[in-house]
């Protein structure tokens, strides 16, 4: 089962990643799907970092949270945050097959991230959640 | 689960080392990565215990070139073989594209290599794929024990084995000296690629 998503969508989901995320001080943001692909990359343009081999961890260590919240009676942990001394990676899961990954320095608040991310998330499944359905 | 970017032109595609602990999977990655190192632009991610075994999985990314047109990035992975490494073997598989299954030759591992191959078949089940449609090939690892006089099987006892039902390409090898590695991987590339062109066709 592959997938395929064309110019006009990635330009699309690359303008709310800009517009939501890296204009408002994130440092990089990257989204994923959960075989460890990566959809979209975008960073402020300060510092490059390895995005595949955090794509492949971060696939893997959200499925294995995914496995963990199963065992204690959670049908999922939607949300997921590492923190750092300088710098922040908060994991947002778009849909099933979708997540969304970015890393933040201090200087934003993680309320505040988790709004933008919010408003990222529900204008990316406009354009994922058909792609999805459409291919099963 | 590959993904075609239209915009970079580029394809993403997972293979997965899968088969029973001390086989040689990560030998298998550490050879390519040694052998290819120029071609590759990241370092070789590896999760270990502390007695050295995988505990997540080894992950390779690796540029092949452009096949009509699209730049075809493969990420190579392998899983834990230990039995006890179910639930992360079952992760690791999500969305995979391509499986090379690297059986041990060493006659003491016969049951490993069978057990093995039903766990494969059963966590790729659970993603509603199986080994009569994926591409995937098999390599008989550690056939160079025998010069140092280790009991190891024959080929034909493997196929016997593993093989007789899918008959699939095989590769004896010895992923310690690099014997049949590149052509493993040369071949479940070939096999993946083609039938990814052909599920988009």
């Amino acid at each position: 089962m592959s997938y395929t998503l064309g110019q006009k969508q990635l330009d699309r989901i690359e303008d709310i990643l800009k517009a939501d995320l890296i204009d408002n001080g994130v440092r990089c943001v990257c989204l994923i799907d959960m075989a460890g692909n990566i959809v979209a990359n975008l960073d402020n343009g300060e510092k490059q970092h390895d995005i595949y081999s955090l794509a492949a961890l971060a696939a893997g260590n959200f499925g294995a949270v995914d496995a963990m919240a199963k065992i204690i009676g959670e049908s999922e942990f939607s949300l997921l945050f590492h923190k750092g001394k300088r710098e922040n990676i908060h994991f947002s899961k778009i849909s099933s097959e979708f997540l969304l990954i970015t890393i933040f320095g201090n200087e934003i608040s993680l309320g505040f991230l988790r709004l933008k991310v919010g408003e990222s998330v529900g204008q990316l499944k406009g354009i994922l959640d058909p792609l999805f359905s459409r291919n099963g | 689960m590959a993904f075609v970017n239209l915009k970079t032109k580029m394809i993403q595609v997972k293979i997965v080392y899968y088969g029973p602990g001390r086989g040689g999977k990560t030998t298998n990655l550490e050879y390519i990565y040694r052998k290819f190192h120029q071609r590759i632009h990241s370092e070789m991610v590896t999760v270990k215990t502390h007695g050295d075994r995988t505990l997540f999985f080894d992950f390779l990314p690796f540029d092949i070139g452009i096949i009509n047109g699209y730049q075809i990035k493969i990420q190579l992975y392998t899983v834990p073989g230990q039995v006890q490494y179910n639930a992360t073997r079952q992760l690791v598989l999500r969305g995979v594209d391509g499986i090379v299954f690297v059986a041990d030759a060493m006659a003491v591992r016969r049951e490993n290599n069978i057990q093995s191959m039903k766990n494969l078949q059963a966590n790729l089940t659970s993603y509603r794929k199986s080994l009569d449609t994926l591409p995937w090939v098999i390599q008989y690892n550690k056939l160079d024990l025998r010069e140092q006089g280790i009991p190891v099987m024959s080929v034909a006892q493997m196929e016997q084995d593993l093989n007789r039902r899918f008959k699939r390409p095989v590769f004896p090898a010895s992923a310690l000296k690099g014997a049949n590695v590149v052509a493993t991987l040369k071949k479940i590339i070939s096999l993946t690629v083609t039938s990814i062109r052909s599920e988009l066709a």
